[in-house]
């Protein structure tokens, strides 16, 4: 099944290779509308209350390295939000992309086989394999396909990302060598001597961090963002970045919980400055998708934040603000490109007053600034209130800095909003932009759809990864931060203390 | 008899080398298509007949060889490769006033002194199947003596190798008359009889760095870009493979085997120069505008990674090396004849990387195949050239040395940059003058082998060669 999935986007990615322009559309559309149908098997088939590691497949292919695959409850969601928008990704890209067609078609179909890879690994060099190979992609989609600075970018992305990766392959040696095993649930298992786990902890996290990304290592992401051609945008904010956050899910926490734990400090004061600091770089962009790449980097932070606060709330809020922010950033760069194709300009000063002419375009692009902003009934609004309640029972500082960073989220998507959909059009063109076109309301209503689902019934997507958020906390039991903010049971002899325990 | 049954491969070279040498003169230059193809035959004889166990194990001729599953190994690879650079030359000196087919003949002896080399157990018969090896090279560099870049490849190449075999003599001496023998066990029972003495130190590191030398390793890699420049491309593409797959394991069996006991001497020299190679091999191969040149750094670059598994030591550091060098040869061999295909309208080789711009709009497969290479060569997954470096870097973890390998993976983000430019100048800027079409099909044919073998596709190749590798190196300890 899994291999299936696998194999679908990568044997269409050489048929299309070999077609038309028109042909290779089609055969990416068609393919990317397979393996969404069959992750929507995968997950009507995933039994929540099953074993952990359901759909396994074993195959030793390759001397110390294995074809082995396997998927846990936080793997099904990720996988799921990957084939979600991989179709919509080869239809923004429809008319969008006039040169060199098919190329581009391939590139995308290889990334999404490599995606799916990522997650569904169970084998460590395997892991490792679908991780780094997924630069190549990207790579050529920013540098062939960007903007004007796309070499520069391409290179940024390519390098930073390896550097990053690189010190992690060091350090998976040395727990192959000591764990005599690359079977990732083993590992999951095995404990490391606490003195190595520092630095594998610091290795994996160079890795991580980066890709996530992390302050200050977030350089890269407002040049790949801005360079990159819209349907690339979507799958770097989508599902690329995901994968450092499920990095620290399916490694670095379970792997080595001591060493996480020593360096929760060192988490929570990048993540803090990230989620302050950026949302002010935010607010003062000129540049749409700049505007939305460090807003990601907001929301990102709102993610380490909750998994290192290492409780039942914080690590499943983690999750859905990952899923959140992959639909509505996606969505939203999705928004910009709608835009960019009319008028062939990011700069926000160029618009204003779509709401007249577009009425269509401002409903959606309104439901995603509120669901990027976090109002309740929303996709974000589950995640981001859970971390923050997890943040809150390790430290209230860190939950006083990180409801700043909401706060400030509002004002910056809020501001961009207006600036775009309200007011006067300052230019005739941008007046005399159409509407959205069917092609578009296909590419946004069903992530405006998915946007409500997650913010009415989240349950839908806690549930499958709820057992297994529940063996990482036994696995991170003796390490979790007491925190300053958890109430402590009064010793029960004095009267006045009874009501408060009782409430407890 | 058994003896020289053992040397079945090196007789078939040998004795046909010798007789097509006669061919070659007295058919000129209406005997090329007929020599080289024979030569290549004679190459491919020479592989077939390595097939099989070792008829005659253990040190043959007083123990100045030994065909154990090591050399064969070595020239398992060597061969083919060697048959590859003669292939690569197909139509391509033609076009001068050279007589083209004693180049096939000196690739066939080239061949016999390398193997040699990989065989050796004794400083004699490494010294004479390294000359062997070089002797060849030299005509071969100045190949078209006629061309100025040439011509200055070969002396320069016959001056500095003339010099290190000056070096790699007097280490020899030394190391004679240190221990009273030439004998690979010799010396290693001489130095297992306590602390070295100066005059076995000073050996030590002659041998070396004569070895060196001819590995292209820094700081004795002066001579790697300007050869290989200058020399013809096919001769290039030769240079490139298998000669440095013979000094590497020759290097690898004299520190194993003759070393043995001062492996404390050695891997410090092996540590410092693979690093040296990487570093330079990487930062060097920057502001290079011609091809050549850039994959003269990059084969010193991609040596010193295999020097880290030598560092490692151990059956498994050599059984590394080995695994490196096998997908190395299979690389550069694909990216050299790449370049062999970059001719103007009039067919003229061009060698600037300029040139290359916008080729996958022009040329895609060709574009394509080129992308593979670079990527297996940066060592980036999924390519296959991942693989080795894995390896290497799994040995020196396991032997301890994590320092080493995390400054040598450091180096790959280094060289990663300059073959993403190559990457960037075939896919991302604009088309340059068109090349002229090449048919060569068996060329053609063997660039699809080579690009098929480092796609993702050759981690099926990962069980039967490492366990090939594994036994290989396992007849060193």
């Amino acid at each position: 099944m899994l291999s299936l999935l696998i194999a679908v986007p990568l044997i269409a990615g050489v048929i299309v290779l070999f077609m038309s322009a028109w042909g290779a559309r089609w055969v990416a559309l068609i393919a990317t509308l397979v393996d969404l149908l069959l992750g929507i098997a995968l997950w009507a088939n995933y039994d929540p209350n099953g074993p952990q590691w359901q759909f396994v497949e074993r195959q030793p292919i390759a001397g110390m390295m294995g074809w082995n695959l396997g998927i846990d409850g936080i793997a099904l969601v990720l996988i799921m939000l990957s084939v979600f928008l991989m179709p919509i990704c080869i239809g923004a890209s429809w008319r969008a992309i006039e040169k060199r067609v098919p190329e581009y078609m391939a590139a995308f179909l290889l990334m999404e086989a490599l995606m799916l890879g990522v997650f569904a690994a169970q084998d460590l060099f395997l892991f490792y394999v679908f991780f780094e190979g997924g630069l190549i992609p990207m790579y050529l989609i920013i540098g062939i396909w960007g903007g004007a600075e796309r070499i520069k970018a391409s290179y940024k992305f390519f390098l930073y990302t390896l550097l990053g990766s690189v010190l992690m392959l060091i350090a998976m040696l040395y727990m192959v060598l000591s764990a005599h095993t690359n079977f990732i649930p083993d590992l999951m298992a095995y404990n490391f001597p606490v003195g190595a786990q520092k630095w594998l902890w610091l290795a994996f996290f160079a890795s991580f961090a980066v890709k996530m990304p992390m302050w200050p290592v977030h350089t890269w992401l407002p040049d790949a963002h801005v360079q990159a051609p819209t349907a690339g945008s979507v799958i770097l904010a989508g599902v690329l970045l995901k994968m450092g956050g499920y990095g620290f899910i399916r490694f670095s926490l379970p792997m080595f919980p001591q060493g996480s734990a020593e360096f929760i400090p060192l988490v929570f004061v990048l993540s803090g400055i990230a989620v302050v600091y950026t949302s002010l770089v935010a607010l003062v962009q000129k540049d749409m998708k700049k505007l939305i790449a460090y807003s990601s980097v907001a929301h990102m932070a709102f993610v380490t934040f909750g998994l290192f606060a290492m409780n039942r709330q914080g690590i499943e809020g983690a999750m859905l603000v990952m899923l959140g922010h992959g639909l509505v950033s996606g969505a939203l760069f999705l928004c910009v490109g709608v835009v960019y194709d009319r008028l062939h300009t990011r700069e926000i000063a160029a618009y204003g007053g779509l709401s007249d002419n577009m009425p269509g375009y401002a409903l959606l692009f309104m439901i995603f600034t509120m669901a990027s902003v976090g109002l309740p009934g929303l996709s974000n609004f589950p995640g981001e209130f859970l971390s923050s309640v997890g943040i809150y029972h390790v430290s209230s500082w860190a939950a006083i800095v990180a409801t700043i960073g909401i706060i400030l989220g509002a004002a910056y998507m809020l501001y961009l909003y207006w600036r775009i959909c309200f007011g006067v059009a300052r230019t005739a063109e941008a007046a005399a932009m159409k509407d959205l076109d069917v092609r578009e309301w296909w590419l946004l209503a069903p992530i405006a759809l998915a946007a409500f689902w997650m913010g009415i019934y989240p349950e839908s997507f806690i549930r499958p990864i709820r057992n297994d958020v529940g063996r990482l906390l036994t696995r991170l039991e003796t390490v979790a931060p007491a925190g300053d903010s958890r109430l402590t049971l009064g010793k029960g002899a004095q009267h006045e203390h009874m009501d408060m325990g009782a409430m407890h | 008899m058994g003896r020289f049954a053992a040397l079945l491969p090196e007789l078939i070279l040998s004795i046909g080398g010798t007789v097509l040498m006669m061919v070659a003169a007295f058919t000129g230059r209406r005997g090329t298509g007929l020599v080289s193809w024979l030569s290549v035959a004679l190459l491919l004889a020479a592989t077939v007949a390595l097939i099989g166990a070792p008829s005659h194990a253990g040190p043959i001729f007083d123990g100045l060889v030994t065909e154990d599953l090591f050399a064969s190994f070595g020239r398992a690879i060597m061969y083919p490769a060697a048959a590859i650079a003669i292939i690569a030359a197909h139509g391509w000196f033609e076009r001068g006033t050279e007589h083209a087919s004693e180049y096939a003949v000196l690739i066939v002896f080239s061949a016999v002194g390398m193997g040699v080399m990989v065989s050796a157990t004794s400083l004699i018969s490494l010294y004479v199947g390294l000359e062997l090896q070089s002797l060849a090279g030299y005509v071969l560099a100045s190949y078209r003596r006629r061309d100025e870049r040439s011509a200055e490849a070969g002396l320069k190449y016959f001056v500095l190798g003339a010099l290190a075999s000056g070096i790699l003599l007097y280490g020899i001496s030394l190391l004679y008359g240190f221990t009273g023998t030439t004998n690979f066990t010799g010396i290693a029972a001489a130095f297992a009889r306590g602390a070295p003495s100066l005059g076995l130190l000073f050996g030590l590191v002659f041998l070396l760095a004569g070895l060196a030398f001819k590995a292209s390793v820094v700081p004795f890699h002066m001579w790697t870009p300007d050869v290989y420049e200058g020399a013809p491309t096919p001769v290039t593409t030769f240079f490139a493979s298998a000669p440095k797959v013979a000094a590497v394991l020759l290097a690898t069996r004299v520190c194993v085997v003759a070393l043995a006991p001062a492996t404390d001497a050695w891997r410090q020299i092996v540590i410092f120069a693979a690093l040296a190679s990487i570093f330079l091999g990487a930062v060097a191969a920057y502001g290079q505008t011609n091809i050549k040149r850039l994959l003269a750094y990059s084969s010193i670059n991609n040596v010193g990674f295999a020097l880290v598994g030598l560092a490692a030591g151990g059956p498994k550091g050599a059984s590394a090396v080995l695994f490196y060098m096998a997908v190395y040869v299979v690389m550069t061999i694909g990216a050299f004849l790449c370049v062999l295909w970059m001719r103007d309208a009039e067919g003229r080789p061009v060698e600037s990387i300029e040139s290359l711009s916008g080729l996958s709009q022009r040329q895609p497969g060709f574009a394509f195949a080129l992308f593979m290479f670079m990527f297996s060569l940066a060592g980036v997954p999924p390519m296959f050239g991942f693989w080795p470096k894995l390896l290497v870097f799994t040995a020196a973890v396991d032997a301890g040395y994590v320092a080493l390998a995390v400054a040598a993976i450091l180096g790959t983000v280094i060289g990663a940059y300059y073959y993403l430019r190559i990457v960037k100048v075939m896919y991302m800027d604009e088309p340059a003058a068109p090349y002229a079409r090449v048919r060569e099909p068996v060329q053609t044919l063997l660039v699809i082998i080579a690009a098929l073998i480092v796609s993702p596709l050759g981690y099926l190749l990962i069980s039967p060669l490492s366990n090939l590798t594994d036994r290989a190196a396992g007849s060193l300890f």
